[in-house]
């Protein structure tokens, strides 16, 4: 892929700054309250779903009630579930045109250069307004080589037998109470299959965006890379202002089967008035690579772990993922590889800004049970410290029993010192560009292990979102 | 010009320097010497205007006028440049990034401009060899695993690259083999000839071996307590500072 100016790819400004605050948009339909199994099946009926699926949803709801409210977990007890509307129709008709989507909507997309950057550089794009898909395209070139990207609705119609097959399947509800919530509340979404040896080198995006406030948003992303097949798959998303907060429950199944390979690449960006939990878990078969990378800027508090089952031999994976805690907010993430076949690679690159009093958590998981033969982990993980009221956590979870398994954990926190911004003031540079340049080599590694396009964005992120701060602690 | 006029500087409610008097002209090579503690590096950082050296009587002067109410980085771009003793690892941050980007910032470059560091590379590149490291150092982060010795001659290197009008130099041979001393000596002897007033502050007068001073000072209890030339250094080398103060 070549992108002249891949700035072009993210128009970035804080969501606040960019979009300013929500305007409202009517619903055709709107579900709240407590959540029960008729409110579930309502949400079934406007889908018109089969009813394979509404069993799914009801399974789901009940592990919901069932399940623990996970222990690690901190702040998300302010979400009073019971007072949210968990699903909102927006009053748009599905798109493929962006002159169908009604003004007050399709300027939040404009302001982010949506519409602009498919034009430039996407293959294919799907945009999410609440709970639906209100605009979606793909080139017919894509088309012509088979590859099918549909919203997730779409699918469950129309290919029933393959939904059944991975929906729920790589990410079972079971696992933990908000993914059995986003089991049964599920809503929007892409679906996107890859043929065998079929290359999507531009990359798809899907973004999602919420426009007010108590509300949920669970939507599904389900991937299916078929053999030897590759494709770059990209997702942003953001909100504008509002008073109270809204609730973001996302789920994003992978399956690269043998041979395959996954970029999957998310932008985060909410406005901080979004609570984002982000469900993420990949299967890599024989010989597949499954490569994540995650920029969480935005939100109020986020828990986001990009997870890879490495199932297959020589399979492989990647996550790179950076956090930046900006002002009173948390960031709680962290990269899981599951090791469960011979000669299976992970690499994971966690870096963390905190600033301003925001709080970073690494949570990681490192698994390599027995037979899982000359298994190689490594795992870096870094955390930048600005001030003295900003934290940094990290708790590394290593279960290896495979005696042939290789695993490097390299854990450091840092904090910019006053002998280095003096060092570099006492160079001629001011302290905006002292910390710039700090923090530029902090992450210097970071823009080395992603895509070049996806690191350029990201220092232009970081430039704005730095060329604020104030003196250093 | 560098005009310090009865410098009294307080560091944590402690006042280490109690009415310093000195000038740097350009083209002169003044030393500093003293035994630790003495007040030497305080001297060096309350020039350059470090934060928490709170002069509280006398001035810093520059080309005549004072200095004190500006920042480091502003004293930095008026021409002043300090080689700190100590100089703090930068991870991550390659000379290759440091190098331009304080160039560009001297000169008024938006930093943004990606090709100047290309030009900028390639003219500082000679200013490494002259003190000694080759063309690999501006790949490696700063002194990050650096030996004492390499840190000195990057400090020096930068000093060159910057092209200040005056060069504050804190102990820039400790770490340094004979030969490394020599190549210390050539390049202040350089930078003097050049037009650059150059003050070097040391503990132990080696390095003036190799150099002619044109001003050597004892500052022992932050109190300038001799002057002279080198044949003060060459007392000092003889007697101790013990002695200098009951000469």
């Amino acid at each position: 892929m070549s992108i002249e100016k891949p700035e072009e790819l993210v128009r970035y400004r804080e969501p606040e700054e960019l979009l300013g605050f929500a305007k409202d948009y009517p619903a055709e339909v709107e579900l709240k309250g407590r959540i029960t199994e008729s409110l579930i099946r309502e949400i079934s009926k406007v889908k018109k779903e089969p009813e394979w699926m509404t069993r799914l949803r009801l399974k789901s709801l009940e592990l919901f009630y069932k399940l623990p409210m996970p222990n690690w977990l901190q702040g998300i007890e302010m979400l009073d579930l019971d007072t949210m509307a968990h699903y909102v129709k927006p009053d748009i008709e599905l798109s493929s045109s962006w002159d169908d989507i009604p003004k007050e909507v399709r300027e939040y997309y404009e302001k982010i250069g949506i519409p602009e950057l498919e034009a430039k550089v996407l293959h294919g794009l799907s945009a999410q307004y609440e709970s639906e898909t209100i605009y979606h395209k793909m080139k017919k070139s894509l088309e012509d080589k088979g590859v099918v990207m549909i919203p997730m609705e779409e699918a469950v119609q129309k290919y029933p037998d393959i939904v059944k097959r991975y929906f729920l399947r790589i990410f079972p509800p079971s696992d933990h109470k908000f993914a059995a919530l986003h089991g049964a509340l599920w809503s929007g979404g892409v679906f996107v299959y890859v043929p065998k040896g079929v290359r999507v080198e531009a990359p798809i995006e899907a973004f999602f965006l919420i426009g007010r406030a108590f509300e949920s948003q669970f939507e599904h992303t389900l991937l299916i890379a078929d053999e030897n097949s590759y494709i770059y798959f990209i997702e942003g998303c953001t909100a504008p202002m509002y008073k109270g907060f809204s609730f973001h429950d996302g789920m994003v199944e992978l399956y690269a089967h043998r041979g395959a390979h996954i970029r999957f690449t998310t932008f985060q960006n909410w406005s901080k008035h979004v609570i984002n939990f982000n469900n993420k878990r990949a299967i890599a078969e024989e010989n597949a690579r499954v490569d994540w990378v995650e920029g969480s800027i935005g939100s109020m508090l986020t828990y986001v772990y990009p997870s890879t089952v490495l199932r297959g031999k020589g399979s492989s994976s990647r996550s790179v993922v950076f956090t930046l805690a900006k002002g009173p907010y948390l960031k709680d993430s962290g990269s899981k590889m599951f090791h469960v076949a011979p000669n299976t690679k992970s690499r994971i690159v966690n870096k963390s800004i905190s600033v301003d009093g925001g709080i970073n958590v690494y949570r990681g998981v490192i698994r390599i049970p027995y037979g899982a033969r000359n298994a190689v982990s490594n795992v870096e993980c870094e955390s930048l410290i600005l001030d003295d009221k900003s934290y940094a956590y990290t708790y590394p979870h290593n279960q290896i029993e495979e005696p042939t398994a290789s695993v490097s954990h390299e854990a450091t926190t840092m904090r910019l010192t006053e002998d280095q911004i003096f060092y570099l003031l006492s160079r001629g540079l001011d302290e905006d560009d002292a910390k710039n340049l700090l923090i530029m080599g902090f992450l210097d590694e970071l823009f080395i292990e992603v895509p070049f396009e996806v690191a350029h964005v990201l220092k232009k992120v970081l430039e704005i979102e730095f060329e604020k701060l104030g003196g250093v602690g | 010009m560098l005009e310090v006029k009865d410098l009294h500087v307080t560091v944590e409610e402690k006042e280490i320097l109690k009415g310093v008097n000195l000038k740097v002209e350009p083209g002169k090579l003044v030393v500093v010497m003293g035994p630790n503690a003495g007040g030497k590096s305080t001297l060096a950082y309350a020039i350059m205007g470090r934060e928490g050296y709170e002069v509280t009587k006398g001035d810093i002067l520059f080309n005549g006028e004072s200095i004190l109410e500006l920042g480091p980085d502003e004293r930095s771009r008026l021409g002043i440049f300090l080689s700190v003793q100590e100089p703090p690892p930068l991870p991550g941050v390659k000379g290759s990034l440091l190098v331009p980007a304080v160039i560009k910032k001297r000169r008024g470059i938006p930093m943004d401009d990606k090709f100047a560091d290309i030009k900028i590379l390639r003219e500082v590149r000679p200013k490494l060899e002259l003190v000694g490291l080759d063309s690999s150092y501006m790949g490696r982060e700063v002194n990050v695993g650096f030996s004492g010795g390499e840190k000195k001659r990057f400090e020096l290197f930068q000093a060159l690259a910057y092209d200040p009008k005056i060069v504050i130099l804190d102990e820039p041979d400790s770490g340094l083999d004979v030969d490394g001393v020599k190549m210390v000596a050539r390049v202040i002897d350089d930078m003097r000839k050049n037009g650059k007033g150059v003050l070097l502050i040391t503990h132990n007068p080696r390095l003036l071996h190799f150099i002619t001073p044109d001003e050597v000072n004892v500052l022992i209890d932050g109190k300038i307590v001799m002057t002279g030339g080198l044949d003060v250094a060459e007392f000092v080398e003889t007697h101790g500072y013990d002695k200098v103060v009951t000469r």
